[in-house]
């Protein structure tokens, strides 16, 4: 059983709030899943339990091998989470947001070609973030998530903020990625992109797994 | 860790190079405080002169307040700690490079006082070699200290306030210890307590504050 | 589940505290005045003892606090422990002050002489409150036992600097001090005693005020345990109703 991530009724208590209350899931090395459901599910809890950032209080959660109840800090180099907060020092260039993050990292991936692959135009490079549009953030955080090299994406609605064109740059990037073996996992309400990109889909509601009867085909 | 230390300082001080909080803000403000403190206390040359010390270091501790707030607050944007716990950053070189980056600011921070408190109050500087010891000693301590208390209140709502409740009677001790030892260096007369010792007691909170920040820093980051 | 915090140990404690109390209190009062002092020399009987019992409080909270931090020995009931034992400090340090403030204010004419000891309490004193308000800030119970544990090893960690620091200042300054007002051992061998008794006495108040406290915490808690399953079948019931 050598899932990617491996969750077995995982309970998460955000203070004294159940976020999640009964989580099973199973994604295959590679796998591109979506997690479907309203808003309040627990889609972005269970992402950041995924990441390790968040403990569960019960139940079994392994993710790329690493036991989450034992030790969640192993598992946190090896994935990359774009959430809906920038994760960026505002007073620092793109440039410079990204050099430092590679260099946490201790990834060997180049920063300028992250932020080529994220749609950065040379010209903004250099300025602060706090002077750049929503959008140029978005894309922003984009390049500072793909810069970490890591072999499990975690995107939670990804493609908020982004304009058309860069919703088919960030398709084709999932897409590019799942070829090379990355697992992903996608929580989106675009869900005609998202029904495209994904194997299957796990629908997330009071934050538990429902069963669902199919998977999807990729097209 | 050292690796990581240094980038985290680096980040810190190219950031402060970019925002100039420390320059624009925090430096106007402690000489503002040793303005302040004359028109209280009526700048008749004997009380200025003799309190000079303590006033000094009265300053540099509110203006660290602000320094670590604004240290602590860097962190706090916009998912920026989640970020770094993500990033794989060593929390024990977190810890060293923001302490440092403080450090490096308050030193500054130090010799402007420095200056404004030879050229408002009139003093007459000896025993240069133990007033920088002092310093030295005595900053490392407050940057510790302060960035250890930074995090412990950060993403707290009420950390503005709770921050110097929970810092100033912690950094009681190295005010006493830097007033005394910088009296004795600048009145050049014998003290009962040698400035030595002040001096190995600012090296012992310096050395316990340090230590337990590297220990701790980790386990505090992780608030659920 | 039990609703009071009352039991044998408690009320064992809660006489045994009681009756020593009373008895410090009647020995104290029946002291001879001294020349120097007049009736206040009676105040050694209680606030030594008040100044330890806080010494106490404060060792409990520290130890408490590092057990909780040990992962081996980690258990709610340390966490619940400290907070406690510091709330009673609050009280026992702020009568120390009060104590010895009255006590040197008939010899010396000012209510405080900056002794290095009363400082050092006034130092503690702010310690404990800083801990006191960031226990109050809300969060999950392992988080808020986290940052309470570690700011408490901190403030301890910070007393014996405190008291270097204090202690040489005031050598500085020759003079008022409330050792002073402690009789040598060759006065009259029923202040000792009165002290002694009084040591006991406010050491007994300490535990069975403590006791009391840390109960009141475990319910709170458990009443906190009970939410939980209430919650979990909220929430499962919302994921029914979508």
């Amino acid at each position: 059983m050598d899932h990617a991530v491996h969750l077995r009724a995982a309970v998460c208590l955000l203070g004294r709030f159940p976020a999640l209350a009964g989580i099973d899931l199973d994604v295959e090395r590679g796998e591109v899943v979506l997690l479907q459901g309203p808003n309040g599910a627990g889609k972005t809890t269970l992402m950041r339990v995924t990441a390790g950032l968040v403990p569960i209080t019960r139940g079994e959660a392994v993710v790329l091998g690493h036991d989450l109840r034992r030790n969640r800090r192993a598992v946190r180099p090896h994935v990359a989470l774009l959430g809906h907060a920038a994760g960026l020092y505002e007073d620092l260039t793109i440039e410079e947001n990204i050099r430092f993050w590679a260099r946490a990292a201790k990834s060997s991936l180049d920063p300028a070609t992250a932020q080529d692959r994220a749609g950065i135009a040379p010209r903004l490079r250099a300025l602060p973030v706090a002077r750049l549009s929503a959008g140029q953030r978005r894309r922003a955080s984009l390049a500072a998530f793909l810069v970490r090299d890591a072999q499990l994406w975690l995107l939670d609605e990804p493609h908020a903020g982004l304009d058309a064109e860069s919703r088919d740059v960030l398709d084709h990037l999932v897409r590019e990625a799942a070829d090379s073996g990355v697992t992903v996992l996608l929580a989106s309400h675009e869900l005609d992109r998202a029904k495209l990109l994904a194997d299957r889909q796990v629908v997330i509601a009071g934050g538990r797994t429902e069963p669902t009867p199919e998977a999807l085909d990729v097209a | 860790m050292w690796h990581d230390a240094l980038l985290v300082a680096g980040k810190d001080l190219r950031i402060e190079a970019r925002s100039r909080v420390a320059l624009n803000q925090v430096a106007p403000f402690g000489v503002l405080v040793l303005v302040l403190f004359a028109f209280a206390l009526d700048p008749d040359r004997n009380v200025l002169v003799r309190a000079a010390a303590g006033l000094f270091w009265i300053a540099v501790l509110l203006s660290s307040l602000l320094a670590v707030q604004r240290s602590a607050g860097i962190e706090g944007a916009d998912g920026v700690s989640d970020a770094q716990r993500l990033s794989g950053l060593d929390p024990a070189g977190i810890f060293l490079g923001k302490a440092a980056a403080v450090a490096v600011q308050l030193a500054l921070l130090e010799v402007v006082l420095g200056v404004g408190v030879v050229v408002l109050y009139d003093v007459d500087v000896n025993g240069v070699l133990t007033l920088v010891a002092t310093a030295v000693a005595a900053t490392i301590g407050l940057a510790a200290a302060g960035t250890l208390y930074g995090v412990l209140a950060a993403g707290l709502r009420v950390r503005e306030t709770l921050l110097p409740l929970l810092l100033l009677p912690v950094v009681a001790p190295v005010l006493i210890a830097a007033t005394r030892a910088s009296e004795a260096a600048l009145t050049g007369l014998a003290v009962e307590v040698a400035p030595g010792d002040w001096l190995r007691l600012l090296v012992v909170f310096a050395v316990v504050y340090v230590a337990f920040g590297v220990v701790a820093y980790g386990m505090l980051l992780e608030e659920s | 589940m039990k609703r009071g915090t009352s039991s044998a140990l408690t009320m064992t404690l809660g006489i045994a505290a009681f009756l020593s109390l009373t008895a410090t209190v009647v020995v104290g009062l029946t002291l001879p005045k001294t020349i120097e002092q007049g009736d206040y020399s009676k105040l050694i009987a209680i606030h030594p003892g008040i100044a330890w019992a806080s010494y106490v409080a404060l060792g409990v909270t520290a130890l408490a606090s590092a057990l909780w931090l040990w992962p081996r020995t980690r258990s709610i009931t340390y966490d619940l422990l400290a907070g406690a034992s510091a709330e009673v400090a609050v009280v026992f340090t702020s009568l120390t002050l009060i104590t010895g403030s009255i006590w040197g204010r008939p010899t010396w004419g000012v209510w405080w002489v900056w002794d290095a000891r009363l400082t050092l309490s006034a130092l503690m004193l702010a310690l404990l409150l800083g801990y006191l308000a960031l226990r109050r800030v809300p969060a999950e119970s392992d988080v808020r036992a986290r940052r309470a544990a570690v700011a408490a090893m901190l403030a301890v960690l910070v007393v014996p600097v405190n008291h270097f620091a204090v202690t040489w200042w005031r050598t500085l300054h020759q003079g008022r001090s409330l050792t002073q007002l402690t009789p040598e051992n060759d006065l009259d061998g029923s202040f000792i005693f009165a002290m002694v008794l009084g040591f006991l006495a406010m050491t007994l108040v300490y535990a069975w005020l403590t006791v009391h406290r840390l109960r009141v915490a475990r319910l709170e808690e458990s009443l906190v345990d009970e939410d939980l399953e209430l919650a979990l079948e909220a929430r499962r019931r919302e994921a029914v109703l979508t």
